[in-house]
């Protein structure tokens, strides 16, 4: 018999896609960083089934076909059922601070998302303990579906809301079981075939659409929106970046005019919301040409520019629903190129509500451009007098602190550098944000002024930098060039006449700050004149939020938490401080602990009740320790290639789906190829000649094991990697999407090949030796997986992604040196 | 719209006390307590006052912009009468005197009793003071204010919500409280001009109407923030000659520097 190749390809791509989409899903219902926790925490489903498969793995095997095809239908099966169930489940994220009961339903929303993990695991497992032999070539097929899944769940987004995809994904579960009793079974084949085709077909198509009808935690904006009298939505649409919906309300209008003076007395002319995955909302402006129903957008800190600059060719990265594109208009910029990167976004502005926003992407003065924002600065020859960065994300987002764990790259030093790049000489950077008090958000941005200008050689940074607030927004300045008298006077009589306070200028008098909008001190004039001046360093070290500039390397603008901070915090959540914790970090430190808690459970527990198994302690360990370790350094590797790469792709949803199938199908490749490549070594070895001046040459250098040259080479390509691609990417940056994604695809390709040799090496090494080990050796890994992505962004949010890449180097050696030794024999 | 409260068979709740000296007035609060429309003995007196008493603990913890030291204890007096109990859903009763938020439904909470307090101390309130509520919700703060005000009209957006409150207010004998469904956004213009306002729905901006409709001298306060969290309070005054001027206010003390280098 031989393994179902296609069926474990099948499911495989199964798993990614329905990873991907419950994650999605889940961030529509609830919040996107509850989405990543529940989702890592029913990875562990993998480590679950190499427990599963080490106790029972005899009975199973006696009856391969029958087991794979259960397992494989159950995956399709749970799959829709738990999304189901937990749809029902009434868990609201936010009050976990507050309501124990919230444990309950999170542990129950983990163990019905860990079920279908664990059954296509089981499949995978199962064929690794009866096809010992072939441990190469079905991990080339696992790995090869998975890349596959990982861009064909972008295209299933772009054709079909996350809820169907979900049921046309979970259908591939009773696909592959049928695939299997074809490839397998045993005489009896037409009968179970045709069985399981109809569950897929029902899986599809025959279940009320109701049970996976989404329902938004009515905690969700959009959920609360629809609550009051008249609203409708009236379009939705849908893309892997996000589900778009768009309401209207006649009765009670939407006046979304966020950071307005007090002094405005004008009312926003009507509006249609726009809420991305249930959170929002962003504003359509009706506009009919009349500048004057514009005039409250001039109460905003973000028109500070258009009363230095005059008509100033204007970039805005991010237009969203079009608001500081109408602020450009109103101030009759010369020129407007608006970047959006949500291609709904933009079809729902400039075609279906064109006519009530006034047809504003259609004018003669506005381009608009639909890239992600800091690529296409980087990839413009262009250059402009004022580059807005509006207020991207809704208050109710940066306030519960959820994008703390997301990578940003638009507020990194180097993005900086990139904007500050592109203006005009005297041209501005003006970037706004919600006020947070204490200050973090701001002073951050402050801070990462001031290094990106350090870095471009200006002697005096601090010259070129203002910053003022609203009551609830605030935005800074950056001029190329210093700011002249003339230029300070503008702003402060802007500043003036809508009661905003300076929190810098370079001439600021303390006394000036902290005017209109009083604080018990003037933190914000405080901290930005701490970090312009000589005290910088001991401010920032002494700052109970961590205002230290993101990077490239360390792309985490919204992760402020110290651990330092962290009981001061904990004691005045009861006083109503709740909101000073920032809970990104915490989650994902909440995550790793109960993911190692859980994988040590899992792992110990068979090492437990197979204490008369025959295999050496020191072996076992041995085992543990090197599948555990090539689990964390691949995924080491990977995210922190996703990131690199991302950058270049400039594409957060391309480039992970580029980035993560190049990785998985050159890696299956790859380990295809690692068991004929051992033995190619010894031939080689005895006889150089065989393989021409490559065997000559590899004769030379020292005799190692194929697994010693794939971690070598995987060391080599990395730290090559390290220092040759960020300025290989700046030089490359303005080449065309498909020569990059060819670039990116051609250099992921050698790295991933390598690095899908460790594991069937060293699983195929268990199953000659120790075979009863190899459900567990996969279960370890399984473990590893998970632990590893988080602590990759764990490790990355305090040392850069430098760092994660050099461990996982190390930990590749290390792992490599585990097994110079043979494993003993198993006695009996 | 909502007909407005014509209950008057029980005596009004408004500071009953407030001439009165702060010694007597503590005094007087347990007596107002034991009269009081809504104070009628409960199984959840006991929690009540333990829930006012951590609530006084822990008091102004504010980085006190103000210079306020402790909540006033005429409004401890009032939350120790107004049973929160009845202003959550019935499966929540037990946590009714928690300190902390507790959803009433349609994604809306019944704000922490700590806050409650600090907002309603932040107001100042007086028996002659007219006052307005944008943001009803279960009612609860209402009910609070109006023990310490003279009249208050609160405008809900969800009108559901505005009915249930409407009809716990009136049971519960709160007569000079008028709850009306709709948009807060014009404030209530044949009730205009108030002594206070409070803006609990969430806004990206203060509407207009509502500086317009606050008397000069007049105070405003919004709380900002998740429906879970508050990130801080925002008081608006006005002066005498029409001038605004805002405050922001950390409900809790915390320096974010810490001493040593």
């Amino acid at each position: 018999m031989r393994p179902p190749l296609l069926a474990i390809a099948l499911l495989s791509a199964a798993v990614l896609a329905s990873e991907v989409l419950l994650t999605r899903l889940f961030s529509i219902v609830q919040v996107h960083h509850f989405a990543y926790m529940v989702i890592s925490i029913a990875l562990l489903g993998y480590g679950a089934s190499g427990t599963f498969l080490a106790l029972f793995r005899e009975t199973l095997k006696a009856h391969f076909a029958a087991a794979f095809a259960v397992n494989a239908a159950l995956f399709g099966v749970s799959l829709v059922a738990s999304f189901a169930l937990a749809l029902r489940l009434p868990f609201v994220a936010a009050a976990l601070v507050w309501d124990p009961r919230q444990l309950v339903y999170l542990f129950l929303l983990y163990a019905l998302f860990t079920l279908p993990f664990f059954f296509a695991a089981n499949c995978t497992g199962l064929a690794f303990a009866c096809f010992p032999g072939r441990i190469g070539r079905i991990y080339r097929y696992d790995l090869m579906g998975a890349g596959v899944g990982a861009l064909a769940v972008v295209i299933l987004l772009f054709v079909f809301f996350p809820a169907p995809a979900l049921r046309l994904v979970a259908t591939l579960g009773p696909l592959a079981a049928a695939l299997a009793v074809i490839l397998c079974g045993g005489r009896q084949r037409a009968w179970p075939a045709a069985a399981l085709l109809a569950l897929a077909v029902c899986l599809a198509f025959a279940l009320p659409a109701s049970w996976t009808e989404l329902r938004l935690s009515e905690f969700k904006s959009l959920r609360q929106t629809l609550l009051i009298p008249g609203t409708q939505v009236v379009a939705e649409r849908s893309s892997p970046l996000g589900q778009v919906s768009v309401v209207r309300s006649p009765t009670i209008p939407f006046r979304h005019a966020p950071g307005v003076s007090l002094g405005n007395t004008q009312e926003p002319p009507e509006q249609l919301g726009i809420f991305v995955d249930g959170e929002g909302p962003m504003a359509i402006t009706r506009f009919e040409g009349e500048r004057e129903t514009l005039r409250y957008l001039d109460s905003t800190t973000m028109a500070l520019p258009y009363h230095i600059a005059e008509r100033p060719r204007t970039l805005i990265l991010g237009a969203g629903g079009g608001a500081d594109v109408l602020l450009a208009l109103y101030h009759r910029a010369a020129r407007v190129d608006a970047v959006e990167l949500d291609p709904e976004v933009i079809r729902l502005v400039r075609e279906d509500f064109a006519d009530f926003a006034g047809n504003i992407y259609g004018r003669e003065a506005v381009r608009l451009h639909a890239a992600e924002a800091r690529g296409f600065v980087a990839g413009s020859r262009a250059r402009f007098d004022v580059i807005q960065i509006p207020l991207l994300d809704s208050f109710a987002a940066a306030a519960a602190g959820p994008l703390s764990l997301s990578e940003s790259t638009l507020y990194t030093v180097e993005a900086l550098q990139t904007y500050l790049d592109h203006l005009e000489p005297e041209g501005f950077l003006v970037i706004t944000r919600w006020l947070k008090l204490p200050p973090r958000d701001s002073l951050k941005l402050f801070a990462t002024a001031l290094e990106a200008l350090d870095r471009m050689g200006v002697a005096a940074p601090a010259q070129q930098l203002a910053m003022l607030r609203s009551w609830s927004t605030t935005t800074l300045l950056v001029k190329n060039g210093a700011l002249s008298p003339g230029d300070l006077g503008k702003i402060r009589a802007f500043a003036g006449e809508r009661s905003f306070d300076l929190a810098y200028l370079p001439d600021l008098r303390p006394e000036e700050a902290n005017r209109y909008n009083v604080l018990s001190e003037a933190h914000f004039h405080a901290g930005a004149a701490a970090l312009a001046g000589a005290e910088r360093e001991s401010f920032l070290r002494r700052y109970k939020f961590d205002l230290r500039p993101a990077t490239d390397d360390r792309p985490y603008f919204f992760d402020f938490f110290r651990w330092r901070a962290l009981p001061e915090l904990l004691e005045l959540r009861a006083q109503g401080g709740a909101a000073l914790l920032d809970w990104g970090y915490l989650i994902i430190f909440a995550t790793l602990l109960q993911a190692a808690l859980l994988s040590a459970l899992l792992i110990l527990l068979p090492l437990w009740l197979w204490r008369r198994v025959p295999a050496k302690r020191s072996d076992r360990r041995r085992v543990f320790a090197y599948f555990f370790a090539i689990g964390i350094a691949f995924l080491f590797v990977e995210v922190a290639s996703i990131q690199r790469f991302m950058l270049f792709l400039s594409h957060p949803i391309y480039a992970v789906a580029v980035v993560l199938a190049a990785f998985l199908v050159f890696a299956g490749l790859g380990s295809g190829v690692a068991p004929r490549l051992e033995g190619w070594l010894q031939r080689v070895r005895k006889d150089g000649a065989a393989a021409g001046v490559l065997g000559t040459w590899l004769r030379r250098l020292p005799a190692c094991s194929a697994l010693e040259l794939a971690v070598a080479a995987i060391a080599v390509l990395a730290v090559l990697y390290l220092l040759a691609l960020p300025p290989l990417f700046g030089w490359l940056m303005p080449l065309g999407d498909g020569a990059k994604i060819a670039l990116a695809v051609a250099l992921i390709a050698p790295l991933a090949f390598w690095m899908g040799m460790p594991f069937p090496l060293g699983l195929e090494r268990v199953a000659q030796r120790l075979p009863a080990l190899v459900p567990w050796a996969w279960g370890v890994n399984g473990c590893a997986s998970v632990l590893s992505a988080v602590l990759a962004t764990l490790l990355a949010m305090n040392a850069g992604f430098t760092v994660v890449v050099l461990t996982a180097i190390a930990v590749y050696a290390g792992a490599a040196a585990l097994l110079r030794r043979p494993l003993s024999v198993a006695a009996g | 719209m909502f007909k407005s409260l014509q209950n008057r068979q029980f005596a009004p709740p408004a500071g009953a006390g407030r001439r009165a000296s702060a010694v007597a007035l503590l005094i007087l609060a347990g007596v107002c307590a034991a009269a009081g429309p809504a104070a009628a003995a409960d199984d959840f007196a006991a929690e009540r006052a333990r829930m006012v008493e951590l609530v006084e603990d822990y008091g102004w913890g504010s980085d006190a912009a103000l210079g306020r030291e402790a909540i006033d204890p005429q409004v401890l007096a009032v939350m120790r009468r107004v049973p929160r109990h009845d202003f959550v859903p019935e499966e929540l009763r037990d946590s009714a005197y928690a300190n902390r938020p507790l959803p009433i439904g349609y994604g809306q909470t019944i704000s922490q009793p700590l806050i409650v307090a600090l907002m309603s101390d932040l107001l100042l309130l007086s028996p002659d003071h007219v006052v307005l509520e944008v943001g009803t919700g279960s009612g609860y703060h209402a009910a609070v204010v109006a023990g310490l005000a003279g009249r208050i009209h609160t405008i809900e957006i969800i009108p559901p919500l505005a009915e249930t409150a409407a009809r716990r207010l009136a049971r519960l004998g709160y007569d000079n409280v008028e709850v009306r469904s709709g948009d807060g956004y014009y404030g209530w213009a044949e009730a205009a001009p108030f002594d206070r306002i409070l803006v609990t729905a969430a806004a990206t901006h203060v509407p207009p109407p509502l500086i317009e409709q606050l008397k000069p001298g007049g105070r405003m306060v919004i709380p900002i923030g998740g429906a879970f969290a508050l990130q801080h309070l925002v008081l608006v005054e006005k002066d005498e000659e029409g001038g605004i001027r805002t405050r922001q206010l950390l409900p809790v003390r915390f320096v974010p520097l810490t001493r040593d280098g």
